[in-house]
């Protein structure tokens, strides 16, 4: 039988598997939202039961970093997706969230703390307040990038952010007064964290989410994220579908035909550049409250710039569920391959004895792998960009009279 | 040399001075190559300036610049290939970092492997094991780049991938060839050669390394060389007809796969010396390339795309401002500097400074 902490998980791990339901099942809507929910539930009780806790922890550990990734992904959809922008340099975008959102929350430290601490200004601002403000700089200094850069070759643009990403991280390693420089920036307030503390929050919260202990702080965490990635997602897609998502498009495909439609090009592509970028930094404003404690070497190349564009490379650029997918599915491989390295230990041992300890770089090995076989045989990912995206417009061969206004290709 | 290049030159010569309105005159002042020369000047005369404000002594920083010159030299010798392929293959080789660092390993395994101390060479800490360590090792490199080639850019332009694709395939080789150096050599840094004595000695008033002096030396004469491949040889021209104009150079009988073959070999063997020098110079680590991609980049765009003249002059340039800026700032900051540099290019002159118009 299960206790009383174990149907209280399973009822919150039924939130997020609910949300993936319904986004899975593409039936119609009277039968959809339903049926997915009954389904998510029912995932959730199943895997509750079936899994030990500490499973069952993992999972959702997991889920969050995915969600995580999967604004990254989003962000960069509308960047390169819909605007074609090469951004480089997603690390320097996710790391100025993560940082300016800690220093909007945090506590400006006092006493003993102080000796080891040091940051610019620490406000105790409240969670969304924080997120925002991570979310203001990072389009901040993507509008300061792109407004030199961006009406140039797009080449240019994939050096410029390279170079900038590797200079902020570059700021928060070395920068002690700004936010604590080489050392990690702890304690970053959690959201509702106090309701497994100290009961705050309204009643019968509290007595719901009494069998918790506050390890079990990110069951609640990941409903948060699952509020932003169905947020982000759906903001995403009413950008993509509007004039303006149309707009993009148009200025990526055919840059001289949308000047001449009377659009300012220039402006369009900073405005798609400054949007993704601003996503990326509400990614990195919920990273910061997820992990607590945050320091420069998250924001290496590797995690927070190359496996995102695996990721959207793999779901498919130019599509927002793609993205969604792709950026769940490479963190399910890099997740996977953590065990198969593992596995393969011993039989790397046998080949040489230094290899054991390097074995994680075979990890790499594989992303960039993968990268390279989704460019060189489907760069159009698993979900390719849909032709039409107005609701408006018909495909060809598909609407009403002779397949709509427009014969595209 | 680019389309666009030639038709901003005819518009511009196409429109008199005069008629254009003050705005436009400034504006077209801004974006001439002695305007291009003057800010560079300023720069640098403003890092001077402030590390006069600091009270730094003038010896020290005399001798920051020539250690910037070396220091250009090096990014130089990267630089070089990474401007080559950009002119032939028109894409930024973002795994060009890595092949830097390759080269320094593969020099760093035959200096392991030489068997017994090899004993140093008259004035310079070195010994013959290095030499030969890079005589294998640009060879093996240029095969590597080479070998990449065939696998996966020849086959993007066998699709007709766009130049993006092509930009972020090169980013999943530079992620390849890295695991595969963490994987052989591990994380640690390492030095070619432990704890020798590195003796410097006064020159006209200026402290120099032996070393530093023979990377000089040795970046200037492969630049020469690659000079005389480029003007001399026919294999030259043919290049120099590919990057600028690879249909035509096909259409007239220009076996184009066989020069885009060669300009990566040279690239990554170029690369490969790069890497030792910069070795020999600091340590070998893992990123020790992914360090110089963007000073390398900065170098490549200040002396314009496909100009391995201007690639030399650029990375000078970024190496003497990068280390007369550590007189003042955290060494760690030399990227940034030489990202000022770069955006200051694409700001004025994004052509560069050996590009055509004006």
């Amino acid at each position: 039988m299960m206790d009383a902490a174990t149907i209280v998980k399973a009822l919150l791990v039924a939130i997020p598997l609910s949300v993936a339901g319904v986004a899975l099942l593409r039936i119609r809507w009277v039968l959809r939202l339903p049926l997915g929910i009954a389904a998510g539930v029912a995932a959730a009780f199943v895997l509750a039961a079936w899994l030990e806790s500490g499973g069952l922890a993992y999972l959702v550990s997991f889920a969050t970093m995915g969600g995580i990734y999967a604004i990254l992904a989003l962000g960069l959809n509308t960047q390169w997706g819909y605007g074609g922008h090469l951004n480089f340099g997603i690390a320097g975008f996710f790391a100025i969230g993560a940082f300016t959102t800690a220093l909007f929350t945090t506590a400006e430290p006092t006493g003993t703390l102080a000796q080891y601490t040091q940051q610019a200004f620490g406000l105790e601002m409240p969670f969304l307040v924080g997120i925002a403000a991570g979310a203001v700089v990072a389009g901040i200094v993507a509008l300061l990038i792109a407004v030199p850069v961006l009406r140039l070759r797009m080449d240019f643009l994939a050096i410029a952010t390279i170079g900038i990403a590797e200079i902020i991280r570059l700021i928060f390693q070395n920068e002690r007064w700004l936010a604590n420089g080489p050392q990690p920036l702890r304690g970053i307030p959690q959201p509702g964290r106090c309701i497994l503390e100290e009961q705050c929050g309204p009643h019968w919260l509290t007595v719901f989410l009494e069998p918790l202990t506050p390890r079990d702080y990110t069951y609640l965490y990941l409903i948060v994220i699952t509020v932003f990635v169905v947020a982000v997602y759906l903001l995403a897609e009413r950008a993509v579908r509007s004039p303006w998502g149309r707009m993009l498009r148009a200025t990526r495909d055919e840059e001289s035909s949308t000047a001449m439609s009377g659009k300012n090009v220039p402006w369009v592509r900073i405005q798609s550049f400054v949007f993704g970028a601003v996503i990326m930094g509400i990614a990195g404003g919920l990273y910061a409250h997820y992990t607590v404690t945050i320091d420069y070497s998250h924001f290496r190349p590797l995690f927070a710039t190359f496996m995102v564009w695996v990721m959207l490379m793999l779901g498919g650029s130019g599509n927002n569920a793609g993205a969604v997918l792709g950026a769940f599915i490479v963190w399910a491989v890099w997740s996977g391959t953590a065990f198969m390295v593992g596995a393969l230990e011993p039989v790397l041992g046998a080949i040489s004895e230094d290899l054991p300890s390097r074995a994680s770089y075979l990890r790499w090995l594989f992303v960039a792998l993968l990268l390279a076989g989704i460019v060189l045989f489907r760069p159009q990912g698993i979900m390719p960009e849909e032709k039409v995206v107005s609701r408006h417009a018909f495909a060809p061969g598909e609407g009403p009279g002779e397949g709509g206004a427009q014969h595209q290709g | 040399m680019t389309d666009a290049a030639d038709i901003a030159e005819t518009s511009r010569a196409a429109t008199d001075w005069r008629e254009l309105r003050p705005a436009e005159r400034l504006k077209a002042a801004l974006q001439t190559r002695t305007a291009m020369v003057a800010a560079v000047i300023l720069v640098l005369l403003g890092l001077w300036l402030a590390a006069e404000v600091q009270d730094v002594a003038r010896s020290r920083l005399l001798s920051l610049a020539v250690w910037g010159v070396m220091l250009g030299g090096v990014i130089g010798l990267g630089a070089i290939g990474l401007t080559l392929i950009y002119g032939v293959l028109k894409f930024p080789n973002f795994s060009h970092g890595a092949l830097v660092t390759l080269g320094a390993y593969i020099a760093f395994a035959v200096v392991t492997v030489w068997p017994g101390q090899s004993p140093a060479l008259g004035p310079f800490s070195f010994g013959w094991d290095l030499i030969v360590g890079m005589i294998i090792a640009m060879p093996l490199v240029g095969l590597a780049a080479l070998g990449l080639d065939r696998v996966v850019y020849r086959r993007l332009r066998i699709q007709k991938s766009s130049l993006v694709l092509f930009a972020m395939a090169s980013l999943a080789m530079a992620f390849l060839l890295r695991s595969l150096i963490y994987l052989a050599w591990g994380s640690d840094f390492h030095f070619y050669y432990q704890g020798r004595a590195n003796p410097s000695f006064t020159l006209i008033g200026v402290q120099v390394q032996a070393d530093q002096i023979f990377i000089l030396v040795l970046a200037f004469t492969l630049v020469g060389l690659i000079y005389l491949l480029l003007g001399r040889t026919k294999m030259g021209k043919a290049m120099r007809a590919t990057a600028n104009n690879p249909e035509l150079a096909q259409v007239r009988g220009i076996n184009t796969e066989r020069v885009i073959a060669w300009t990566w070999i040279m690239s990554g063997a170029l690369a490969a010396a790069g890497g030792v020098m910069y070795g020999l110079a600091s340590q070998l680590r893992p990123e020790m390339g992914f360090w110089l991609l963007l000073p390398m980049f900065a170098a490549v765009i200040m002396g314009t795309i496909g100009n391995p003249r201007g690639a030399l002059v650029g990375a000078i340039i970024i190496g003497v401002a990068q280390q007369v800026s550590t007189a003042f700032l955290n060494p760690a900051y030399g990227p940034a500097v030489a990202f000022v540099l770069m955006v200051l290019t694409l700001l004025l002159r994004p052509q560069g400074l050996f590009g055509g118009g004006s």
